[in-house]
């Protein structure tokens, strides 16, 4: 009896006991995942901090955070999201910046499928054409752009399939379910270029920049390692990573 | 506020949806309850895990194997491609089919137990009143299993509005062919707009409690009955 309630207060102990000060708990976009996890690798070797990351969807993340969940910092994977926590009291004011803008491809993963230009998607001989949610992700409203001014919009429409974000639209033409998909440059690319299939790298210039915002959570404004993996992010050696990923970075920040 | 335009579409096509499947389900069910409740093979036990699996596998894990069997690559891809249907992934009765896995032991296990609980003896009667397999069926088995198959329609019904992990692996988000009310409601939730959130998910909320009142109400009054006929007898 007397051991099972030891065992009992034990148990309440770790769950009550707040994470360790030099924890980080960092809400991720989903598209970020890949790049953030050797940030964060880097991070922990060179501080000795520890960093646990949660990918997801950012509106869910919103939801979350607006409803007490425990993350230090947020990556959104648009500016909307992170403004709305600062107008709600939930994130510590002056502390968002764009870490990373995003850059879209059209893309397929049969070789010489996709030209260095917008051929494949004039030409047809595809039924399927993979996009974000252009409502609910950044990439998806830029894919739509894209078309827009292409005049595409109204010939293709009948052949988009939408993924809830952009990792699904990519699942949906890696699969083959889909011939062809505006996808993030991020997901398709390996040490500076393509490394599967074949793409077209969307010139930036033919949608609103897709810039991707981060910010101190209110839960994180007291932990000082929430703020150093926010510097460390605006670090040069994060840049250089950021960039070689797939991304690019605001011009004030180069 | 209300529901919108696109919402309307929603319902109606996750109605559309469930009654196809529920209807589906009936007639391919039942000959696997019937099989199960009264067969003693060996393979009574895997059937019966394999029509369970639903039951304790992640939709995300139903769904993506259903996005690559189905897709270019897949088995039953190239099975609906040689037919010349293309592919089920975004369509309709992609839906249709993923719903029929996943639904599956909800119609199943219902008329399953109905079955078993006739036991051998009517069907033995009835046979030596020279009643065939089929008419056995028809005049013994269905009467007195149908608590168990209006247990399996409400629930097969019910369990197929309430999808939404397969959908969104395998959907594609098509207003009117594959967006229904749970991906619609999570598209709200995803974009802030927690109002319009909210009438679809109490919609959602109202429509599963009277579904279940209704299933509920239905045994109670059922087994009522049942204690009154023990008592006559």
């Amino acid at each position: 009896m007397r051991g099972r309630r030891i065992l009992l207060s034990l148990i309440l102990t770790a769950i009550v006991l707040p994470a360790r000060a030099e924890e980080v708990i960092a809400a991720v976009a989903s598209n970020f995942a890949a790049p953030m996890k050797v940030i964060a690798a880097a991070f922990e070797e060179s501080t000795g901090h520890r960093v646990r990351l949660a990918f997801g969807s950012s509106g869910k993340f919103f939801a979350q955070v607006s409803n007490g969940a425990p993350f230090d910092i947020f990556l959104s994977a648009d500016q909307a999201k992170p403004h709305a926590l600062l107008n709600a009291g939930l994130a510590e004011p002056g502390s968002a910046f764009t870490y990373a803008i995003g850059r879209l491809v059209l893309w397929s993963p049969v070789t010489g499928r996709v030209s260095d230009g917008p051929g494949a998607l004039r030409e047809g001989g595809y039924r399927k054409l993979a996009l974000a949610n252009p409502r609910l992700a950044p990439y998806g409203a830029a894919a739509v752009q894209v078309l827009g001014s292409l005049e595409l919009v109204e010939t293709t429409r009948s052949r988009w399939v939408q993924g809830e974000n952009i990792s699904q639209a990519f699942q949906f033409v890696a699969t083959g379910n889909a011939e062809l998909g505006f996808v993030a440059l991020s997901q398709v690319m390996k040490e500076g270029r393509i490394a599967r299939g074949s793409g077209w790298v969307v010139p930036s210039s033919m949608h609103r920049p897709i810039r991707q915002d981060a910010v101190l959570l209110e839960q994180g404004a007291e932990n000082p390692a929430a703020r150093a993996l926010l510097a460390f992010l605006r670090s040069p050696r994060s840049a250089a990573l950021i960039e070689s990923r797939g991304y690019q970075l605001p011009v004030s920040e180069e | 506020m209300g529901f919108s335009e696109a919402d309307w579409i929603a319902i109606g096509l996750t109605l559309r949806l469930a009654v196809t499947v529920t209807i589906l389900l009936l007639l391919l069910g039942t000959p696997i309850a019937w099989w199960l409740a009264r067969t003693s093979s060996r393979w009574k036990g895997p059937v019966s895990a394999l029509v369970a699996l639903p039951l304790v596998l992640p939709p995300s894990v139903l769904g993506f194997y259903l996005l690559l069997s189905m897709g270019p690559g897949g088995p039953i891809g190239q099975l609906t491609t040689s037919l010349g249907w293309g592919t089920l992934p975004f369509t309709f009765w992609g839906l249709v089919v993923a719903s029929l896995f996943y639904s599956l032991p909800f119609v199943v296990q219902p008329i399953q137990n109905a079955i078993e609980a006739i036991g051998e003896r009517p069907l033995e009667v009835a046979a030596t009143l020279r009643a065939g397999p089929w008419d056995r069926f028809f005049t013994v088995v269905l009467p007195q299993a149908r608590p168990g198959f209006i247990s399996a329609a409400i629930l097969g019904f019910a369990h197929t509005v309430g999808e939404f992990g397969v959908i969104l692996m395998i959907g594609g988000n098509i207003p009117g062919e594959t967006r229904v009310v749970s991906v619609q409601v999570y598209d709200y939730v995803e974009m802030m707009q927690y109002d319009k959130a909210h009438w679809l998910s109490g919609g959602m909320l109202l429509f599963s409690f009277v579904v279940l009142l209704a299933l509920y109400g239905f045994r109670h009054q059922r087994s009522h009955a049942a204690l009154r006929m023990g008592a006559v007898q």
